[in-house]
């Protein structure tokens, strides 16, 4: 059973329908979201991933309710917010570069959203030592923002935001500003912290790997469309574009012709004339010129007697510890990586020798 | 590069050399400006015993209080209105002109003003001290505007949609948020408005009536029956006065920039 099979019956906590949203006018139009269909259910760690500028930011601050949408409307929990302002939805953002208030100390910015909730002081004290204590800053309680380090700012900002105990947490790019080990140690950090407080978070970064360790599900974006939703696991092993499949992780893309399809699988000849069967996924085409996918860790070196799917050049060996990469050319020109775990016999795979690949038939997947 | 400091220095002196002058001889026992007998607070006594110069005093403070009051009060407004309220029909003209009035010369922005005070007086019939303080806190506006401006547009609107995110509505977001981080860019821009009201020279001239007598055009007046050292102390004080203010301005700004 797959993730989006499990998903069918949960909850939205948030969902987008044709959503679009348009800066400008005219010839100075920019379409930053485009007809954008979406359901993030409850509990759930979803994650916005594109390249800078494919519109994360647009759908996150029109969930937040900063812009109006252009067309389409945004529902929470099945009650449409689409003309609510931003202070009725009870939806919490990290911003980006955190927007601590410099005039308040670390607890009066986590009080604040009690504090504008109406909340009777005792209980604005309790949360917010709760919230202190939660990402480790009970000491630093009195301080103003520019006592803070880096990564203490980014725990008051995540405390601010969770303490009025939204509905739905928004992170736009949290962690972009950490360093390396920071980041790491933040990542783990959130997904706990989602785990326990059993929040809806919308996660936005565009670091694959983020994505890939921390999200129960992804939506991969593209110059404001939603190319693919799925499982961490949905996005890797099963992309269904061309984009998806270049973006997360490395891939070989082989072209070829659709000559027959039964079921979900297609038989597709390579331009070698290699016959190989393919996953058709949600791919339409059921003819014609099309592209294959296949992870290089889902091709391997063929043995001493084994018949090869295909054959091809060695050009060069890349030795990266856990694994080794190596880069053959194919008769028609195109390349394809194999990733061999742990190192290979030097004298055998020598740049300029002809070797076999063997692609994993069930791992090839029809790209639309 | 020794001759980029020499001048630096030289800057400073032509600059205060003269201000010095007048300050020690406003201490100086004897009748004359240029020639020291001795120390004496004589003339700040007979200075702060004149009655002209008390009511001169007066009605400047009066004038500077007022002006800055309501040129702060709108320059605020106008700064808000150009940077935080949704798009107005004429924004980026209000924008672009609302100080201009730096560039024109003063003397044409006093006959200007004179000329539709002109107006107004012989349709109403009335008179009054009011027109000089309206007149003040026009010409304050811009004064007071740029510091507001300037704050406001070094604070980005991240941190009130921050506030609106946690559930403060337009109100609080306002008081809570917006104002406080503008207070440095208002006391800025009142204590500017207050320093240019408290010496202006030719829109006074221009406006004022009998018995409107500021500071500056009274030690104007006496200056013509000759200099003597009571007019050096009341400049010193006016000196005194500004010089606290731009010293308040100054750790005011140095707060804004944290
Ligand atoms: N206020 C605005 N006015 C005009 N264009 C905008 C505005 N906000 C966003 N855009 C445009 O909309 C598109 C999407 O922007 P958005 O900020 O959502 O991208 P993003 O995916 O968050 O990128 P990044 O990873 O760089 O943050 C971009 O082309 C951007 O230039
Ligand atoms: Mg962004």
């Amino acid at each position: 059973m797959t993730g989006t099979e499990i998903a069918r019956d949960r909850k939205a906590a948030v969902s987008a329908r044709a959503l679009s949203k348009t800066f400008g006018q005219g010839e100075f139009a920019v379409t930053a979201l485009d007809s954008v269909e979406l359901d993030i259910f409850e509990n759930e760690f979803f994650t916005l991933l594109g390249p800078s500028g494919c519109g994360k930011t647009t759908l996150l601050r029109l969930i937040a309710g900063f812009e109006l949408p252009t067309h389409g409307s945004i529902a929470l929990q099945g009650q449409d917010i689409t003309d609510k302002p931003p202070h009725r939805r009870p939806i919490n953002t990290v911003f980006q570069n955190y927007a601590l208030f410099p005039h308040m100390t670390v607890a009066e910015n986590i009080g604040f959203g009690l504090r504008m909730l109406g909340k009777p002081a005792a209980e604005i004290r309790q949360t917010t030592e709760r919230m202190l204590a939660l990402v480790q800053l009970e000491a630093m309680a009195g301080r103003r923002m520019d006592q803070l380090s880096g990564g203490q700012q980014q725990r008051v900002a995540l405390a601010r935001a969770l303490a009025p105990a939204p509905k739905v947490l928004l992170l736009d790019e949290p962690l972009a500003a950490l360093d390396l080990k920071l980041r790491k140690n933040m990542q783990l950090e959130l997904k706990s912290l989602q785990a326990e407080t059993g929040i809806t978070f919308v996660f936005v970064t565009h670091d694959q790997e983020e994505a890939l360790t921390m999200s129960d599900r992804i939506a991969v974006m593209k110059s404001g469309k939603i190319l693919q939703t799925g499982t961490p696991r949905d996005i890797y092993d099963r992309p269904t574009h061309r984009f998806v499949a270049d973006f997360i992780g490395d891939i070989n893309i082989l072209e070829g012709t659709l000559e027959h399809t039964d079921g979900d699988l297609a038989r597709v000849r390579l331009k070698d004339g290699t016959r190989v069967s393919a996953h058709l996924g949600t791919a339409s085409a059921r003819s014609g010129e099309v592209s294959v996918a296949i992870r290089p860790e889902n091709v391997r070196l063929a043995g001493a007697a084994e018949a090869p799917t295909l054959t091809g050049v060695l050009e060069t060996i890349v030795y990266f510890g856990a694994a080794t990469n190596l880069h053959l050319r194919l008769g028609t020109g195109e390349e394809i990586v194999v990733r061999n775990p742990g190192a290979v016999d030097e004298g055998r795979y020598q740049p300029g020798a002809t070797i076999g690949a063997v692609l994993q038939p069930e791992l090839i997947r029809v790209l639309e | 590069m020794p001759g980029f400091t020499a001048t630096a220095w030289l800057c400073i002196v032509a600059l205060y050399l003269p201000i010095l002058v007048l300050i020690v001889f406003s201490f100086n026992e004897n009748r004359s400006v240029v020639l020291w007998t001795g120390f004496s607070l004589d003339w700040y006594a007979k200075a702060l015993e004149n009655d002209g110069i008390r009511h001169a005093a007066w009605v400047s403070v009066k004038i500077a209080l007022f002006a800055t009051v309501i040129s702060t009060i709108a320059a605020t407004m106008a700064a808000l209105a150009t940077t935080r309220t949704k798009k107005f029909a004429g924004q980026g003209l209000v924008y672009g002109i609302i100080n201009q009035p730096l560039m024109i010369p003063e003397i044409v922005t006093a006959i200007a003003t004179l000329s539709l005070f002109a107006l107004v007086k012989k349709i109403t019939g009335l008179t009054g001290i009011g027109y000089l303080m309206l007149a003040h806190a026009a010409f304050c506006i811009p004064f007071a505007y740029m510091p507001i401006r300037a704050r406001l547009e070094t604070m980005t609107l991240t941190l009130e949609q921050a506030a609106a995110d946690l559930y403060a509505p337009p109100l609080k977001v306002f008081t809570l948020v917006t104002l406080p981080l503008l207070g440095p860019g208002i006391v800025a821009g009142a204590m500017l408005a207050f320093v240019v009201s408290l010496d202006d020279v030719i829109i006074t001239l221009m406006i004022a009536g009998p018995g409107e007598t500021t500071l500056p055009i009274y030690i104007l007046g006496a200056i013509r029956r000759g200099v003597t050292p009571e007019i050096n102390a009341v400049s010193t004080i006016l000196v005194a006065v500004s010089v606290l203010l731009v010293m308040l301005l100054f750790v005011v700004q140095r707060r804004m920039q944290r």
